[in-house]
């Protein structure tokens, strides 16, 4: 029978829950890290026992974790990332130039035909790579270098670097996003990048469609189909059917298009799942209540997903790395708040339940389907 | 020369060290021999004290010396003979901050 492993960061800790192919009842070990605020934990696909863990702390900075036996026991590997020659500016929220400086790792993601290579992206933005099990970090500079990094600037968030995501058939192809610099590609496995950000429309910068300086939340593919991207941004969902050389918006009737988290169903690629959320000062959802909305049909035409979840006094947040699916036969959608709860839904979100409900805030949520 | 070293608890789970660290230093002790020798024998606290580059004190940690603050000195000044002589722990102290 199958076990669902669910890896979550907060922002005091990591826990690790467990459960069986029905998804009832889980087991908790955590909290992982006590203490340190835990971005991101994400297993290797050819090795799921073999963990990265993002560790960070504001007094001591940044530690990275690896586990090799599933989050049981964990060591720390390099933590040194250095940008690659005069790491040169950035623009600061007022405009100014700001200098490149490490803060913290937001992402891991490991290479879906590798356990020891891991791509990590950083704040302030740009994307690492490790091809020894993180003994080492090298940036792919080409990424920072591209020509625009002089115009990117911070979300309210920092300059993160928040979404990688290999190709599934192209392994020169990535995928990445920047708050607030957009989306990149690279087809030559990192070596150069461009920017992949025509046809969003952004109000808050001076050009609203500029090449660069969108506020992108994140983005999902489905494997079957990595032509087709969606996008969670700022405001706006969006997405793409030519591997983001353009974009259209499919917000259609969401009560808002602003939020954080955008993913895929595991075998239905039509079918995808955002949390809408008030609006860029109002953190929490609309009316009080906590809804998952899904489309069937790849955007425009979206459902209200409630039962189970919270339909009064709700002001939870739902943050860009907080929400994942499992693979089992019927898909399990996961997401996390900022007030502690982890929630779960073992049929493709028609029903909710919550499956942690008092931690920290939660960072990240990433899910593992094992034999 | 032995020091004595105390860290933040989170650093000693880093460190897998309970209690304070003792340390063989060559003189003249300093804040930066002190902290090359920690960085040695510990590898896993590189970049946690202070950067791995520019080896500046990250900035919400503080040095306490004979219950002085050592934070501002330079790295290369001469510590107490107190603390040079073990008589002493230097203190890395997470500054009140955060929550």
């Amino acid at each position: 029978m199958s076990t669902v492993r669910v890896l979550a960061g907060t922002r005091k800790g990591a826990f690790i829950l467990t459960s069986d192919g029905k998804r009832e009842k889980w087991d908790v070990s955590g909290p992982h890290f006590a203490g340190w605020e835990i971005y991101h934990v994400k297993g290797s696909p050819v090795n799921p026992d073999r963990l990265y863990a993002s560790q960070s702390s504001g007094w001591f900075g940044q530690m990275v974790q690896r586990s090799d036996d599933g989050g049981k026991t964990w060591a720390p590997v390099d933590n040194k990332f250095v940008y690659e020659g005069v790491a040169g500016t950035h623009q600061w929220y007022d405009g100014t130039p700001h200098p490149w400086e490490f803060k913290r790792v937001w992402h891991f993601e490991p290479s879906p035909t590798d356990a020891d290579t891991v791509y990590a992206g950083i704040e302030d933005a740009a994307i690492f790579k490790t091809t020894d099990g993180g003994a080492s970090w090298n940036e792919l500079a080409g990424l920072r270098k591209h020509g625009s990094g002089p115009k990117w600037q911070p979300g309210a968030g920092g300059m993160c670097l928040h979404t990688i995501i290999p190709d599934p058939h192209d392994p020169l192809r990535l995928f990445i996003a920047i708050s607030a610099a957009g989306a990149f590609r690279t087809d030559d496995g990192g070596e150069t990048w461009k920017p992949i950000n025509r046809g969003l429309v952004s109000n808050m910068i001076p050009d609203g469609t500029a090449e660069v300086g969108h506020c992108v939340h994140r983005i999902a593919l489905h494997k079957s189909n990595p032509n087709r991207l969606y996008m969670q941004k700022h405001w706006d969902v969006m997405r793409s059917d030519n591997a983001g050389d353009s974009w259209t918006e499919v917000s259609g009737n969401l009560p808002t298009d602003f939020g954080f988290v955008i993913d895929v169903h595991a075998h239905e690629p039509e079918t995808i799942y955002v949390v809408p959320i008030k609006s860029d000062s109002l953190h929490f959802p609309p009316d009080g209540k906590l809804r998952v909305f899904r489309s069937r049909s790849g955007g425009n035409e979206w459902e209200p997903l409630t039962k189970g979840l919270p339909q009064s006094d709700c002001y939870v947040n739902v943050l860009r790395e907080a929400m994942a699916v499992d693979s089992m036969d019927e898909c399990g959608v996961y997401f996390g708040t900022t007030g502690g709860q982890i929630y779960a839904s073992a049929d493709s979100g028609d029903s909710w339940n919550p499956i942690m409900r008092d931690l920290p805030p939660v960072l990240s949520v990433e899910v593992q389907t094992l034999a | 020369m032995m020091v004595r070293l105390v860290l933040p608890a989170h650093l000693r789970t880093i460190a897998q060290v309970s209690g304070e660290v003792t340390l063989e230093v060559d003189e003249p002790i300093t804040l930066r021999r002190v902290l090359d020798a920690l960085e040695a024998r510990y590898p896993a606290l590189q970049g946690t004290i202070r950067d791995h580059v520019t080896k500046e004190r990250r900035a919400f940690l503080r040095f306490f010396a004979c219950s002085e603050d050592w934070s501002h000195e330079s790295p290369d000044a001469n510590l107490p003979a107190a603390i040079a002589s073990g008589a002493e722990p230097l203190l890395v102290v997470g500054a009140i901050a955060g929550g």
